[in-house]
């Protein structure tokens, strides 16, 4: 573990040598209020909370989200430093956790921006402030699914728009698997358990529990243990795929 | 020391490196020669770490690249081919970086820092981001993350490829430098003979994942047919037959309108002073006579070549 320090910490200051975090944290703040305040009806609802915030989160992830981890291995693979970073005396786990938690923080970091909003709501009503905290814990640990899954696509491929393409579907395919979409392919002739299965693992059901202020150990669980199997996943393909 | 025992490593149906085995020992500079493909990076990447071998195994300073590589890392210094850095870093961060990631910190990584930029002369471009730097400095960028922790092993894959003539001189300045006197092993891949004859003490050649010839480069000069071989420059051609009736005389190939004559010797014949007797009898317009070393190149080939037929 002793590496994991200065593997996020070269991570996390390598967003911010390009534009590239910049022009996120631009995109991820004005998006997020286009949604909140013309789709989501902020003011319409009358209601001092944030869920028209926090209801267009997953939606906006399953983009954004892609986009920062695109690049954790495609573009070490394409460039060739994950030859130099993998020759040097790092752990697997230390790399892949690194990465990980450097793009998780800094999503967090363009997450926090949003401050304003809390500062709104407060001085508009008077909403349930641990409420909103729980939101924001939801909304971060929501990212950090995405951002696990991926970083497993990242790292099964040099190229980083198919990197971005497949996370993208995969993150989808998690959103929808409670909807009837999903569900349908599967109650003809699923049993009952395996349809339950599949309809827990969706993103959605879980976050509008949490997002609504609502923390339950089992919602805290089931993205900690998501994220954590993404990451497996992710030091697994590293290993077997890292010389193509 | 590294040891190397039957390495083998497959890419699908294809054997990159085929039953590998050699010892090297502290204090070698070690050549490893081979044409494109032979299996030089393969080799290098599996003694990293990089690649997981399919067969055999190996041993760097006493710890098996299968199951200590993390220690194993922390003896070796590795310029991968093509010299990959962070391209968005600066030079000096990226330097640090490397230092911290060896387990270095505070005044013992500034000092370790600064004795690898004075080596590779970086001094100038410590705060230039690596990506605009030119190929030169950006593979004196590499070496210099390589040899930063004063590595027991250092392992360059084609240090010199795509460098400029001055630049190259540098570079093999810089490898002579670091070798020389201490007890450390060097690993070079190259393709680049005369690289062989400057800089290391012994020379592999490999093709196909297979060992070919392992030597000191004069050992291998010597399997050349143009070893101790007289080269005659002349004003104008003469008659040069009736050398080849002279003892140890293999064979005479003849250029530039017989007017530069080459004398091949017999396997262990010296004939330098037999020919040099003769011209002076015959009173040869000789402007220039000289004995060869034998020609690593030719070498090189017919190793290389005779194996692929």
């Amino acid at each position: 573990m002793k590496n994991l320090g200065v593997i996020f910490k070269r991570e996390l200051a390598s967003y911010f040598a390009t534009p590239l975090a910049y022009i996120f944290i631009v995109i991820f703040l004005v998006l997020s209020a286009v949604f909140t305040f013309y789709l989501g009806g902020f003011y319409e609802g009358g209601q001092a909370d944030l869920n028209a915030f926090f209801n267009f989160h997953p939606w906006l992830y399953l983009f954004l989200v892609p986009a920062v981890a695109m690049r954790l291995w495609a573009e070490e693979r394409k460039s060739g430093t994950i030859e130099l970073l993998m020759t040097l005396p790092v752990s697997r786990s230390d790399m892949v956790l690194g990465k990980f938690l450097a793009a998780w923080v800094f999503i967090g970091i363009a997450l926090l921006l949003t401050f304003p909003i809390i500062v709104t709501v407060n001085y508009l009503g008077s909403p349930d402030n641990g409420a909103i905290f729980t939101g924001y814990l939801g909304s971060w640990l929501l990212a950090g699914g995405y951002l696990a899954i991926g970083s497993c696509m990242s790292a099964l491929t040099k190229n980083q728009v198919i990197a971005f393409i497949v996370s993208v579907v995969a993150c989808f395919v998690f959103i929808v698997s409670g909807f009837p979409l999903v569900l349908d392919l599967f109650s003809s002739w699923a049993p009952q358990w395996l349809l339950d299965a599949i309809a827990s693992l969706s993103f959605l059901i879980r976050f509008d529990a949490i997002s609504k202020g609502v923390l339950d150990l089992r919602d805290l669980l089931y993205f900690i243990s998501l994220m954590a199997v993404w990451l497996f996943a992710t030091a697994i393909v590293i290993d077997l795929k890292k010389a193509d | 020391m590294i040891k190397i025992n039957s390495l083998t490593k497959r890419f699908g149906a294809h054997v990159a490196v085929d039953n590998l085995s050699f010892d090297v020992q502290p204090g070698e500079v070690l050549g490893f020669l081979g044409p494109n493909g032979a299996g030089k990076s393969t080799t290098m990447k599996m003694l990293t770490g990089f690649l997981t071998p399919d067969g055999g195994s190996a041993s760097v300073c006493g710890f098996n690249i299968q199951t200590q590589i993390l220690q194993a890392q922390q003896q070796m210094g590795y310029l991968p081919e093509g010299a990959p850095c962070y391209g968005d870093m600066r030079v000096k961060g990226f330097l640090e970086f490397i230092a911290s990631v060896r387990g270095f910190s505070g005044a013992e990584k500034q000092r370790l820092v600064a004795r690898a930029v004075e080596q590779v002369e970086l001094q100038g471009v410590l705060n230039q981001s690596i990506e605009t730097l030119s190929k030169g400095f950006k593979r004196r960028v590499g070496l210099a993350q390589a040899i930063l922790h004063d590595p027991k092993v250092l392992i360059l894959d084609e240090p010199t490829d795509g460098l400029d003539p001055n630049q190259k001189h540098q570079v093999r300045n810089l490898i002579q430098q670091l070798a020389g006197g201490s007890n450390k092993i060097v690993i070079i891949s190259t393709h680049i003979l005369e690289e062989v004859s400057a800089v290391c003490t012994r020379a592999v050649v490999i093709a196909h994942g297979r060992l070919l010839a392992d030597g000191t480069p004069d050992e291998l000069e010597a399997r050349s047919r143009y070893h101790q071989a007289v080269t005659v420059a002349l004003e104008q051609p003469v008659d040069h037959a009736p050398l080849l009736a002279l003892p140890g005389v293999l064979d005479i190939e003849s250029q530039r309108e017989g007017r530069l004559l080459t004398v091949l010797a017999q396997p262990d014949a010296v004939i330098f002073p037999v020919i040099g007797q003769y011209a002076r009898e015959h009173q040869w317009p000789v402007k220039e006579l000289s004995v060869e070393r034998g020609r690593l190149d030719e070498v090189f080939r017919r190793l290389t070549t005779e194996e692929a037929a």
